[in-house]
């Protein structure tokens, strides 16, 4: 066990883990961030993407051992932002959710890609959707979601 | 349980490597899948490990001389986007896994790992890469088709880290990279080949072909490639034939779950027709 420092949705946290757990079992179990969620655990399905010094990275596959001094931003420190809020209220209304089992990391992969290219095309968005796997919307509303979210955050100037 | 190190210096982790083995563990996108147990367990590691994804003297890439230097910790997000990097190799990077997993992986953790169906790697042994091996009391450099020696082999030491990669900066008429996979995010790829050709006067001065993933190593032959050396056109298509034919002995897949041999062998000798007919335009 050790202890970890990092800074977790702004907040400073300090957590006694073994550096070789996951940061996505510490998320979940230890401090009860259940919004990231486990589909594959290896890394494929991005259902527990979380962002990682403003990085999109998958939780499943990072050791606490990496998480030392690092800023890790959750589905929890986003969507009651304007940037999170924005990309939610898309999604919802180009019906881009379902099941909603893969919406926290898609709305991850979402914010990591817009933060970057404010204004993607429809093929920057499917690539940066890549890794994300949803089973019900066949990605097209989601694409329609991420180029929502891009049109309204344009003109609410969310990115300047 | 294996134990597990997290060094905050990189003289820290050379120390640990020493006094330890600890395999050192960078992104995690290749060791946190195959050691990997059920949700909430610690990953089932078979030897001490130590993280090093936070050592900031490990990352970074710059020109040194005639060579690219990507230090071992440097993820392939920062390769893929460097302007310094080959086209090729940016190409090949950018077709790895998905954009979360590049932000974590590097290079130099994919050479480690040795495997066959490494796209990057292909594309290093067509650039005539070297890698960098540092240990608490020395430091040593090889090309890395010394380094690997077999699938999931490499001479690496206990004592050792890999540093960096070290690639020759090169200059060429034109390229040549496919990967053929089931679909564009995550796949492995079935097969990759990388191909250089720089021609002067209309004459071949320097070729270079690799195979991925059609062996239990990459393929490159130094022998093949020096006797295309100094061809025109009309030299060229009349030993294409016979070139074919010695490429198709070196040509040795394996069935497994991505593919089989049959598909593996017949689809890189049409992509090594493809990269002959560049060669052709090339020279013509």
């Amino acid at each position: 066990m050790q202890q970890i420092t990092f800074i977790l949705n702004g907040e400073k946290q300090v957590v006694s883990a073994d550096p070789s757990s996951r940061l996505l079992d510490i998320l979940r179990d230890t401090l009860g961030l259940t919004a990231v969620k486990e589909g594959c655990g290896e890394g494929e399905c991005g259902a527990c993407s979380v962002l990682k010094d403003g990085k999109l990275v998958n939780s499943c596959i990072v050791p606490m051992g990496s998480v030392d001094g690092a800023e890790i931003t959750t589905l929890e420190g986003l969507r009651d932002t304007a940037e999170g809020e924005n990309i939610i209220s898309a999604y919802a209304d180009s019906g881009a959710v379902q099941c909603g089992f893969c919406t926290p990391g898609m709305v991850m992969a979402a914010a990591a890609l817009l933060r970057e290219n404010p204004e993607p095309d429809e093929q920057e968005i499917r690539e940066a959707l890549s890794g994300n796997l949803c089973r019900c919307t066949g990605y097209n509303l989601l694409v329609k979601g991420v180029t929502l979210a891009s049109e309204r955050g344009k003109e609410k100037g969310i990115w300047q | 349980m294996a134990v597990s190190y997290v060094p905050a210096t990189f003289e820290e982790a050379v120390r640990i490597r020493r006094e330890t083995g600890a395999v050192p563990v960078a992104g995690g996108t290749d060791l946190m899948v195959r050691y990997r147990s059920p949700a909430g367990t610690l990953p089932d590691f078979p030897w001490p490990v130590m993280f090093i994804s936070g050592l900031k003297e490990m990352k970074g890439l710059f020109l040194e001389g005639a060579e690219l230097v990507i230090k071992a910790g440097t993820e392939l997000a920062v390769i893929e986007h460097s302007e310094i990097v080959h086209p090729v190799l940016r190409e090949a990077v950018r077709q790895m896994a998905a954009p979360a997993l590049r932000n974590l992986g590097t290079l130099s953790g994919n050479i480690c790992n040795a495997s066959p169906a490494g796209d990057a790697v292909c594309v290093l042994y067509a650039l005539g890469a070297e890698v960098e091996l540092t240990s608490s009391s020395r430091m040593r450099r090889m090309p890395i088709e010394h380094f690997i020696t077999g699938p999931g082999r490499t001479v690496l030491k206990d004592d050792e880290l890999m540093t960096a990669v070290r690639i020759p900066l090169h200059s060429d008429s034109a390229s040549f990279y496919r990967k053929v996979g089931t679909r564009k995010a995550n796949a492995l790829s079935k097969l990759s080949c990388t191909g250089f050709i720089t021609v002067t006067e209309n004459r071949i001065v320097d070729m270079r072909l690799a195979l991925g993933a059609v062996g239990p190593m990459v393929v490159r032959s130094a022998e093949l490639e020096s006797q295309c050396i100094g061809m025109d056109l009309n030299q060229f298509s009349n030993f294409k034939p016979d070139l074919r034919k010695q490429y198709a002995e070196l040509v040795t897949p394996i069935d497994d779950q991505r593919s089989t041999a049959e598909y593996r062998k017949e689809t890189t000798l049409n992509l090594i027709d493809e990269f002959f007919m560049l060669i052709e335009k090339e020279l013509s």
